[in-house]
């Protein structure tokens, strides 16, 4: 027990920060993207390599919670970069007032919308998508009028708009195809729902113990299985009506003692050593150029037909109306 | 005593109101919108949280009471070991423990392919299934401690009186239980009232949404103070007055002078109680067993992600066993002071150890974060916000066990203690460490598994430096790595049996 005790001590000494004197640049992200199979550690290899500096990485649950602690914190935030907002956000994030301009150059960006933000940079992109399984499902729905009138007893798992990212994402999708009859579109749905999970987590987790043969999840999803796995069993279906877009971005804050660096993280962030580490650790889709192609699994992934996607202005004053009409069409 | 009762109970008080105060003032700021709040939504939140708690508790309770009572009337070899691993659907995150009962219940799952029906749980049903199977076997356990607290007297006099198992349970066996309900009838309730991943996930959709996910909401996507602080208030209207019923429903603790004598079973055994028995056992062996078991087999194949898994398990044990420690230092002068006080101090400390767990632990994270910011965010403040919130979630745990178990030692001891003139530490150390072990050591276990498993305090203050078991499983699903969580998951369930174990062995 003493030993233990005097283990955990001096592990809790060595732990105390060191007092390098090279500037400290302080990054607000979402906890995955730093975990150890993240792309955080390679970022930060790669950054500090060039920059004499010192990367810090807090790690916030998620995109969410990461603009909640930036509400509560306000200026006297220890961030110099927030990293992880989406574009479901970045108008809520923006209003907060905290953010300066990014100032950096977008022309190698490769996002496939047109992008005006001056705040936010994108780092990464990816697509919502239903993921089959091709060993139940042989005949998957080519879109998402198909997914919606479909057989109910071939189940999806969905996640809540109110608690997670891609709940809203298949919200905003339902919203951009039928509009005005999303919630008809969501009552004609609702038998074919296994459950509402209140994570990605949850709702993947059931899909590969083969509770439901389909998962919302991202186009990506089948690269990970591909890459990972080795395996081809689960695919993204293809929909005809186009896929909706989640673009995660960046941005740096306006009062940081290291607007400097800041800057030039933001502009590294479009550059192959940060990129590099998108496909395969974040299983997205790079944001700009890598210096290799795109791993091979990539290559097979959907192609979306269409891009879909509500401005940042639009979903922040119409969620909270939208996610009622949601509620009421499923509570039903 | 009195004065480390007061003590304790202006902590829970403090940490509490440090929590919610912040979180009003916030909300304050922005302006109430009393109209938006009681909407025909929060009517039908409010009547499915109470509808589905109700019912979750009635099961758990029912169902425990046969297995109390034929785990106290039987002694059977790995007794011991069933005894432990009852505590540890407490000590799984709930995605864990979803996981292994959809194995069993799902729509693939064992029941399914052994009977070729495709099984819907998903639903009350699944809610239900999933509540029943991490508060049964903490209401069994609780029960089954007052039933081995009874007086080997009263098993002597019903042989002489010549009881058969029947009246042996009107006059014996049921008073004592009856006892225990209104505690463990609170805590299930509150358990299930506050229930949030298992609602969400097995409840099918929307309509199975309780007030703790509405508040959650509030404060995370909407980041509503205003409204989160006005929910939980609705939430804690709601539960006190529940809480405050349970306590009045109760029956006086019946307090018979015991001998210390070994507690002796005169068998009234029957052929037909041997069979009933049994049959209980193996219901209630299955049911909790086979969704760890699922868990174990799932698990056992996986890539073990040992460098990860070996620092997350040194700060759950750090963080667990702190939290342990506080838990069981708050928790005992209270149960002194409830043991001795008039039954409404009983009623009214009882309640304010819930009061923690009325309050949404989210609630409570975002009030400290805010005076935490405030006072300058000191540096390793983090791993302590964690402890002391795992504490008093776990307190209401230790309480409940602690204060029947204490009152019954002062009814016996008092007058003998005070005739001998012992008190303080002596009489700690002479008469109720001795006494008291076994509650306390479910008690100590109790609590551990409780902030063993938790999965909010470490979401709300972790880190990338201060993950914890139930955080690494989580973070490895989150990134597709189903199977090293499935490898995470075992070694947390197997770790926490051992501690479960250790803390036990210690009487």
């Amino acid at each position: 027990m003493k030993k233990l005790l005097f283990t955990l001590i001096a592990l809790a000494f060595a732990a105390a920060p060191s007092t390098a004197q090279q500037p400290k640049l302080t990054i607000y992200t979402y906890e995955s993207f730093v975990s150890e199979w993240g792309p955080g550690p390679k970022i930060e290899a790669a950054f500090e390599a060039t920059c004499g500096c010192d990367i810090e990485w807090v790690g916030i649950a998620d995109g969410v919670a990461l603009l909640n602690r930036l509400k509560l914190e306000g200026k006297g935030t220890k961030a110099d970069i927030v990293l992880g907002l989406d574009t479901n956000l970045t108008a809520e994030a923006a209003a907060t007032g905290l953010f300066a301009p990014h100032d950096a150059a977008t022309t190698p960006m490769t996002v496939p919308v047109s992008w005006s933000d001056p705040i936010f940079l994108p780092y990464d992109y990816g697509y919502f998508a239903v993921v089959y399984d091709t060993q139940v499902l042989k005949d998957p729905p080519k879109s998402l009028a198909e997914l919606v009138d479909g057989d109910p007893n071939q189940k999806i798992v969905i996640q809540d708009p109110r608690s997670s990212t891609p709940g809203l994402g298949l919200l905003l999708w339902m919203k951009a195809v039928y509009g005005d009859k999303a919630a008809e579109a969501w009552t004609k749905l609702k038998p074919r729902i296994l459950t509402v999970t209140p994570g990605w987590s949850e709702a993947y987790g059931l899909f590969t113990k083969g509770e439901a043969p389909m998962v919302l999840s991202y186009t990506t999803s089948p690269a990970y299985h591909m890459v990972a796995e080795n395996t081809e069993r689960y695919q993204a279906a293809s929909f005809s009506e186009g896929h909706y877009l989640q673009v995660e971005v960046a941005g740096r804050i306006a009062d940081s003692p290291n607007a400097e660096l800041a800057k030039k993280f933001l502009a590294f962030m479009l550059t192959p050593g940060f990129q590099d580490t998108i496909p395969e650790n974040n299983w997205m889709f790079p944001a700009a150029a890598t210096s290799t192609p795109l791993p091979e699994a990539f290559g097979k992934l959907v192609q979306p037909v269409k891009t879909l996607l509500f401005s940042p202005e639009e979903v922040a004053g119409k969620r909270r109306e939208w996610i009622d009409e949601w509620l009421a069409a499923m509570a039903r | 005593m009195r004065l480390s009762a007061s003590l304790s109970f202006s902590l829970i008080l403090v940490a509490i109101g440090a929590g919610l105060v912040p979180v009003i003032a916030i909300g304050f700021g922005q302006g109430y919108e009393l109209s938006r709040l009681f909407d025909a939504y929060f009517f039908r939140v409010v009547t499915f949280t109470i509808v589905q708690a109700t019912l979750s508790t009635v099961f758990s309770v029912l169902f425990a009471i046969p297995v109390a009572r034929t785990l106290a009337r039987r002694q059977f070899p790995g007794r011991g070991l069933v005894l432990r691993l009852f505590a540890l659907p407490l000590a799984l995150p709930a995605i864990v423990a979803i996981l292994g009962i959809v194995e069993i219940y799902g729509r693939s799952g064992w029941l399914s392919r052994l009977t070729a029906l495709e099984l819907d749980i998903y639903g009350l049903a699944g809610i239900l299934i999933a509540h029943v199977f991490f508060n049964m076997p903490l209401a069994a356990r609780m029960m089954l401690v007052r039933l081995d607290q009874i007086a080997p007297e009263s098993f002597r006099l019903s042989a002489q009186l010549g009881f058969g198992a029947g009246a042996f349970w009107r006059f014996i066996e049921w008073p004592a239980i009856r006892e225990t309900l209104p505690g463990i009838a609170s805590l299930v309730f509150l358990l299930c009232a506050a229930s949030f991943a298992t609602v969400l996930t097995l409840g099918g959709g929307p309509q199975a949404t309780t007030l703790e996910v509405a508040i959650y909401q509030a404060l995370r996507y909407d980041f509503d103070p205003a409204r989160a602080s006005l929910l939980s208030m609705a939430q804690l209207a709601l539960c006190v007055p529940l809480v405050a019923l349970t306590a009045a429903a109760a029956g006086r603790l019946q307090h018979a002078p015991a001998l210390r004598a070994k507690a002796r079973r005169f068998a009234t055994d029957t052929a037909f109680s041997r069979l009933a028995d049994g049959g209980i056992l193996a219901v209630a062996l299955a049911f909790v067993f086979l969704p760890l078991i699922a868990l174990v087999l799932a698990g056992i194949g996986a890539p073990f992600a040992w460098s990860a898994i070996a620092g997350a398990m040194i700060t759950s044990l750090f963080l667990a066993g702190g939290a342990m420690l506080l838990s069981l230092l708050l928790a005992w002068p209270l149960a002194n002071a409830a043991a001795r006080g008039s039954p409404l101090l009983t009623r009214l400390l009882s309640t304010a150890a819930l009061l923690a767990f009325i309050v949404p632990p989210a609630v409570l994270a975002t009030g400290w974060f805010v005076l935490a910011l405030k006072a300058g965010d000191p540096p390793h403040l983090a791993p302590l916000l964690v402890i002391v919130m795992n504490a008093l979630m776990a307190l209401p745990f230790g309480l409940s066990v602690l204060t029947p178990a204490v009152s019954q030692s002062a009814a016996r001891h008092d007058r003998l203690c005070a005739g001998l003139g012992l008190s303080g530490f002596a009489r700690l150390r002479l008469i109720d460490l001795p006494v008291l072990a076994r509650p306390l050591g479910l008690a100590a276990a109790l609590s551990f598994a409780i902030s063993l498993g938790d999965l909010t305090a470490i979401t709300l203050f972790g880190s990338q430096d201060l993950t914890t078991l139930p955080a690494l499983v989580y973070r490895q699903m989150g990134s597709y790595r189903l199977d090293a969580a499935a490898g995470s998951a075992l070694v947390l369930a197997v770790f926490s049996t051992a501690i479960i174990a250790m803390a036990e062995r210690w009487r």
